[in-house]
Order: C-alpha cells, then sequence, then structure tokens
C-alpha cells in the first residue's frame, strides 16, 4: 500500500516537473524532439533509482556533517557510468543529449530525493520513490518533447503526424517553445487538479491563492501539523 | 581533531568505491566508445565516396594543413585505381561554434558528397545543413564549377536554407576551401611524385 502511494506521487501529486518544478534545465533543454525526451528521462531515472538504493544502503554509516559530499559522489559515479555505457551503445541518442549528460549531476530531483527521502527511508520503498519520481519525471519530458515535436516539426517519435503540407512552426523547437509549453501545461495540471478534488470533495493539493502555502514542497517540509513525514 | 579523521577516512572510502566502480566501467565501454566513434566517421565516409573496394583504414594519407592539424584522408579504390578521395573540413563560421565534415571528390575534384560529422547549429534552422536537399547542391560541383562558390544571398548559386543563412553560408565556404586544399594537396593525396609526406603504410600508388 505505501510503495503504491510512494510511486503515484511521483507521477501526480508530487511530480517533479510539473508539481515541485525541479529539474527545469534538462526539462527545458532536451525536449526537442520526444526521443530526445524520453532518452533524458529515462537516464535520469537510472541515476535516481541507483543513487536512491546506494544512498539508503549506507545512509546510518554516512556521518551528517558529509551528507551532500557523499551523496554528490555517488550522484556523479552513476551519471559517469550512464555517459559512458550511452557513449558505447546507444551513440547518437547520447550525441543529442550531448552536454545534458553529464548535467544530470546537478539536476535537483536526485539531490533533492536523496537528501528528501532515501537518507531516511529502507532500500526498498527508496528505490520505489526513485522509480516513481523518475518515470515522473520521464512522462514530463516526453509530453512536453511530444507536443514541442508536433508543432515545430509536425512529427511525433519521428512518425509524421501532421503531413508534408504542414509549416512548421520553428519557434516551438528554439528555447522560448519550451517555456511556452512548459507554462501551458503547469497551468493545465493546476485546473485538472482542481477539478478533479473538486469531483471527489477532497481539498486541491494546490491552492487558488498565489503565495507559497499552496506549494506541494511547503506543505511537505514546513507544515507539520498535517504531514507525518519529514521525522 | 578526532571527528575531522573519521570524516576524512569515510569519505575517502566512498570516493575510492566511486573510483573503481568508474575504472572498471571505464575499462568495460573504452572499446565500444571507440568502435562507435570509428564507426560514425566510416559511415560518413562511405556516403561521400563512389563505391570502393579497398580497405580504408589501410590506404589513408596524413597530411598537415595551414592551421597545422593533421588531416587523415581517405582514399577509395577500385580495381587497385583511385577512384575518389574524402577529407575532413573544419569550418569556424558557423552560428555557433565549428561545423565539422567530411567532402568526398573524385580525383579531378568533383564533389560527390559532403557528410556532417559534428556541429551546434540552432535545432530546426543551421541544423537542416544536415537535409539532404541542402548537402546534394554540392554533387558534380568542381572549383571551378561555379566560378563564385557563395550562397545565393552572395551572389553564388548555392541555395541558403531559409533562416540559416550563416550556417549554409560556412559550409559552402569551407567546401570551397575543401576543394583549394584538395587541389594543393593532390600529389601528396594520390601518391604523386613529390611525395614527402609522412604515409600511414608505403603502398605508394603511382597516378
Amino acid at each position: 500500500m505505501r510503495a503504491s502511494k510512494e510511486f503515484l506521487k511521483g507521477l501526480w501529486s508530487e511530480n517533479p516537473v510539473f508539481r515541485l518544478v525541479l529539474g527545469i534545465c534538462p526539462t527545458l533543454a532536451v525536449t526537442t524532439t520526444a526521443v530526445n525526451g524520453l532518452g533524458m528521462g529515462l537516464a535520469t531515472t537510472f541515476v535516481l533509482v541507483s543513487s536512491n538504493m546506494v544512498i539508503s544502503m549506507i545512509r546510518s554509516f554516512i556521518p551528517k556533517k558529509i551528507r551532500i559530499p557523499a551523496f554528490i559522489v555517488t550522484i556523479a559515479t552513476f551519471v559517469t557510468i550512464v555517459d559512458l555505457v550511452m557513449n558505447g551503445y546507444f551513440h547518437a541518442l547520447h550525441k543529442n543529449l550531448g552536454l545534458f549528460i553529464p548535467l544530470i549531476v546537478v539536476n535537483c530531483v536526485i539531490l533533492g530525493r536523496a537528501e528528501a527521502f532515501a537518507s531516511k527511508n529502507p532500500i526498498w520503498i527508496s528505490i520505489v520513490d526513485g522509480l516513481g519520481m523518475g518515470f515522473g519525471f520521464a512522462m514530463a519530458l516526453t509530453v512536453i518533447g511530444a507536443i514541442r515535436e508536433l508543432l515545430g516539426n509536425g512529427t511525433i517519435f519521428n512518425i509524421s503526424i501532421l503531413g508534408e503540407s504542414y509549416q512548421p512552426l520553428l519557434l516551438m523547437i528554439m528555447p522560448p517553445g519550451a517555456f511556452i509549453v512548459l507554462g501551458i501545461l503547469l497551468g493545465l495540471m493546476n485546473k485538472i487538479e482542481i477539478k478533479i478534488a473538486e469531483r471527489s470533495g477532497r481539498e486541491p493539493i494546490i491552492s487558488k491563492t498565489h503565495d507559497c502555502s499552496g506549494c506541494a514542497v511547503h506543505r511537505k517540509w514546513f507544515d507539520f501539523s498535517s504531514s507525518e513525514e519529514g521525522k | 581533531m578526532k571527528e575531522i579523521f573519521r570524516l576524512t577516512l569515510i569519505l575517502t572510502v566512498i570516493t575510492a568505491a566511486s573510483a573503481g566502480v568508474l575504472a572498471f566501467v571505464n575499462q568495460k565501454t573504452e572499446q565500444p566508445i571507440e568502435n562507435a566513434l570509428r564507426e560514425e566517421k566510416m559511415e560518413a565516409v562511405r556516403n561521400v565516396l563512389p563505391p570502393f573496394d579497398n580497405e580504408l583504414t589501410e590506404d589513408s594519407v596524413f597530411i598537415s594543413d595551414i592551421a597545422g592539424d593533421t588531416l587523415e584522408v581517405f582514399v577509395g579504390k577500385k580495381n587497385g585505381k583511385i577512384n575518389g578521395v574524402a577529407f575532413p573540413v573544419l569550418s569556424h563560421d558557423g552560428y555557433s561554434g565549428d561545423i565539422e565534415f567530411l567532402v568526398g571528390v573524385n580525383l579531378d575534384g568533383v564533389v560527390q558528397g559532403i557528410e556532417i560529422l559534428t556541429h551546434s547549429e540552432t535545432p530546426g534552422l543551421g541544423a537542416k545543413i544536415q537535409s539532404e536537399d541542402f548537402k546534394d547542391q554540392f554533387k558534380t560541383r568542381g572549383i571551378n564549377n561555379p566560378e563564385v562558390w557563395e550562397v545565393e544571398k552572395d551572389g553564388g548559386i548555392f541555395k541558403q536554407i531559409t533562416g540559416a543563412t550563416i550556417s549554409s553560408r560556412a559550409v559552402t565556404r569551407a567546401v570551397h576551401k575543401g576543394l583549394k586544399f584538395y587541389r594543393n594537396h593532390i600529389d601528396e593525396i594520390t601518391g604523386g611524385e613529390n611525395n614527402d609526406y609522412e604515409r600511414k603504410k608505403g603502398n605508394k600508388e603511382k597516378k
């Protein structure tokens, strides 16, 4: 029960891109096509699951004072593994993602999960958390990539959708397109969440007022009265 | 004081473990990465050369260019006779960063094809220098045909990509530069008499 909850939160209620708005650099930069988004998402998922697992394994061994360098070394190790393996066996994808593979190291989603979850929870549940967050991240990147590729190139996963006569909207595969798509999707996600919450008669996880108290991160970390996490 | 030793020790253990893992992975992936890079290049070479039947890596020639870099020039042969040459060209005039590509020519210096190796042009705009439509314009063109090696905007005959004149211009001029390079080094490449450049393997080929 707990496992499915920890898994599902990464997909919806605490989706790293659409709810926590973490890891936005790769989100904006590599989502020019659906394939790139998916590739980046899966690479990040692998690093996230592996680092969550190892950090959870050695969590009692790491003194609090040096936990951040220890986390970063662990994460960087896995990122380098991904970089090398991808370069050798998925060379074309590696070429497309280029610089952004090494930059997974500084993706705040990964350090965030290490600090907030893996360092406080047993191995099994940390792996599930990594999987949920990773898939949530991959899903978000693929969706953004697909929309940008469709509008900017007329294709999804390199399959022509809009036909030859479609005049590509180049703006969408250039940097501004990433901001526009992400902004619209964030707004839509909030709208849908409010609708769902109304229908099922619960409190929406976002508030309609514009301050930090509505943010999922704020609730989790600062509103201790209603939360049992983070002990 | 005791504490600092403990922390140092723990962090050292973690980094040493990490180094060990990475050394292992690096050793395992070194060969596949090299193969992938080589394969990528050879694929491009195959695309720009006329049909050949020799082992390219054995017949490649190394030539120093003006900048002092050593270029690997690939020589394609059919039934022992040279029928095509592929050489790398580097342009510093791209919209963002250098563009590196291969130009394939026949013995008379007429372009058989070009293939982009690395670039960092804008996706959807400058990146279209990789499209067949753009690359194919250079086929059958020699150093004096046309006389003006420029894009249409600059009075030449090559169609620039809409919205990416800088990238198109960079490639066009670099192809021209490459053809001049070929003309200047034709003897060394095809094994003419004045061969005072180092060749990878003896195997001199008379024209």
